[in-house]
């Protein structure tokens, strides 16, 4: 459960290339990775180093959020700023990815939200508190609840290294 | 009930009779494949392994590939120190399917795993980039993951919780036109299913264009398949696939084959007559905004780059060799070719491709991703327009995102190239 307000709000498809341009995929510890973070949108990228933005605040995107390149620095860069994504659906390998790492998705395909907007996320459901309209979450893949529930990818592996 | 051809292979590589839509399975690993991003693997993969108590070791060095090709030569000292970094872990592990820059084994990852035979049918293939989908040519379940995921791959040897994907059945029939290739079905298709319309699905191809179609037209589709959003896109391999890893990738070894059942139930089926199929074009900025060329010839172009792990190959090469031959780039238009290997350059180098091109005005870089993800070699200028036979035309793609990307194929990138803008390449030869 959280109450985020929705600090950008996108359209369909936004790719990797929008959310981490490729000219900085050099930098790829996720310690460095959140500088570059929407660099080409240089207003929120200033509003974000600048501190500006809470974290757990919410980028509300449509269909097929992250897709393109399976860099993970697209991921990376947003969970060093505790952002949440409240998506239409995400692609593939960045859900697969902001699973791994432990960003805070929520796929929600009728979302409606403007930014600045108050959301309140409970069991099922996204509630735009400033519409005062409720849309329903699809779960994440059940096959993926085991990594998120040891808080990530690596410490699941670990897990499994430790037992072998 | 029958097993579509991603089901039969995930089923064997996962010790199983049986495999169906939404099973989750854990394949072994065959083939694990990072390029530069290896550097960040390589991060991940010793965080694992931190408290553990255990030496940090790869689970075999022989099914690990890493290919430098995104940013080379180096551009940047950041670029040089992350590839040493992984040259230093490479003679650690003992890796040695490692391709370094180097002018005889060099290359792009998605063309150096086929032409030295390290994929194979029935293979699962993973890599830390989304073209890996490429590798589904030669009948591997091939698929992009991330880098996290890839470290749990070095440690493990398996890929955990890979659900079964249901499966989309491709069937493409009737003979292409001249100046109509397998760039323009892989743009058309991914026109008619959207960006995400095979979103955590697969492309199964059949019919018999694709029967008669080269490996290297193959790669094409494949590869494009995740801008569909598909997880994979597969070829059953057959005699040209059988073929291919004899001639052209030194497989010495007989290759054993198999296809799908012949009542394996597909999510849908889409059929394709290539033979009315015209040129056709990705406008800015999402892959699955196509249209055939008609509609946006004569667009004026600045940049035009034939190459990449899409259309890198050597019979793209010569596609566009034939039209430039004795011909010229427009004044105001500069062409820019990107082999897909060096073993590629060579070739096109001893047949006299290259001379060609060279002559009419083209500049042929080395083999690499260069400007397709805007690192370096070849950046738009604010409010220019490129031409390109790569895969993604996405905001900010060729290191700009005050410039513009339209996607085609090699041919009519080097009909374009003559007149400096969109140019139907019928009849141009």
């Amino acid at each position: 459960m959280s109450n985020p307000q929705v600090v950008l709000k996108l359209g369909d498809d936004v790719s990797t290339d929008i959310i981490y341009p490729g000219r900085f995929m050099a930098t790829v510890l996720p310690t460095e990775t959140p500088q570059f973070a929407f660099a080409d949108s240089a207003e929120f990228n200033g509003r974000l180093k600048a501190k500006e933005i809470a974290p757990g605040s919410a980028i509300v995107a449509g269909k097929n959020f992250g897709c393109g390149s399976s860099r993970e620095q697209a991921v990376s860069c947003l969970k060093g700023y505790e952002l949440c994504i409240v998506a239409k659906n995400i692609a593939r390998i960045f859900l697969q990815s902001a699973i791994n790492l432990g960003l805070n998705i929520v796929i929600c395909p009728d979302i409606e939200a403007s930014e600045g907007d108050e959301l309140e996320i409970v069991e099922g459901k996204v509630l735009n508190k400033t519409s005062k309209k409720s849309f329903a979450i699809s779960p994440l893949p059940q096959a993926r609840q085991a990594i998120i529930d040891a808080g990530g990818l690596i410490p699941y592996t670990r897990r499994l290294l430790r037992a072998q | 009930m029958g097993m579509t051809y991603a089901q039969k292979l995930l089923a064997k590589a996962s010790g199983r009779s049986v495999a169906a839509t939404g099973d989750v399975l854990e394949p072994k690993v065959h083939l694990a494949m990072s390029h530069e991003n290896g550097a960040l693997v390589i991060n991940q993969f010793l965080e694992i392994f931190q408290g553990t108590g255990k030496d940090p070791k790869v689970f075999n060095p022989d099914r690990i590939a890493i290919i430098f090709d995104h940013r080379v030569p180096a551009e940047t000292s950041k670029t040089a120190t992350n590839q040493k970094k992984i040259r230093d872990f490479v003679a650690q592990q003992g890796i040695r399917k490692f391709h370094d820059i180097r002018g005889d084994t060099g290359g792009i990852c998605h063309q150096i795993l086929p032409e030295n035979g390290y994929v194979r049918p029935g293979m699962v293939v993973v890599g830390t980039d989304s073209h890996t989908t490429t590798h589904g040519a030669l009948g591997a379940f091939a698929f992009g993951i991330g880098a996290t995921e890839m470290a749990s791959v070095w440690t493990l040897g398996k890929i955990l919780n890979v659900e079964v994907p249901g499966t989309i059945q491709v069937v493409v029939n009737g003979k292409f036109p001249q100046g109509v290739y397998a760039k323009d079905l892989i743009l058309h298709l991914i026109g008619l299913v959207t960006a995400e319309g095979a979103n955590f699905k697969v492309f199964e191809f059949h019919g018999d264009a694709i029967r008669h179609m080269s490996t290297s037209g193959r790669l094409v589709l494949c590869n494009m398949s995740v801008e569909a959003g598909a997880t994979s896109g597969l070829v059953p391999p057959d005699a040209e696939t059988q073929r291919y890893l004899r001639e052209e990738a030194g497989v010495a070894e007989p290759v054993e084959i198999f296809g799908p059942d012949p009542d394996a139930v597909y999510d849908k089926t889409i059929t394709i007559d290539v033979s009315k199929l015209e040129p056709q074009i990705a406008l800015p900025h999402t892959v699955d905004n196509v249209k055939p060329i008609g509609e946006v010839k004569g667009k004026k172009v600045q940049q035009i780059v034939i190459g990449s792990c899409t259309n890198g190959r050597l019979d793209d090469l010569e596609a566009a060799a034939s039209i430039l031959k004795g011909r010229r780039v427009a004044d105001g238009t500069r062409l820019l070719i990107f082999p897909a290997s060096w073993r590629i350059y060579r070739q096109a180098l001893e047949s006299g491709v290259l001379r060609d091109l060279i002559a009419a005005g083209a500049v042929v870089c080395n083999p690499g991703c260069g400007p397709c993800l805007g690192v370096h070699q070849g950046a738009l200028g604010d409010g220019e327009v490129a031409l390109a036979t790569t895969n993604r035309n996405f905001k900010g793609r060729m290191g700009n995102p005050k410039g513009e990307v339209y996607l085609c194929s090699p041919a009519t990138a080097a009909a374009s190239a003559i007149t400096g803008m969109i140019t139907d390449p019928r009849g141009a030869k």
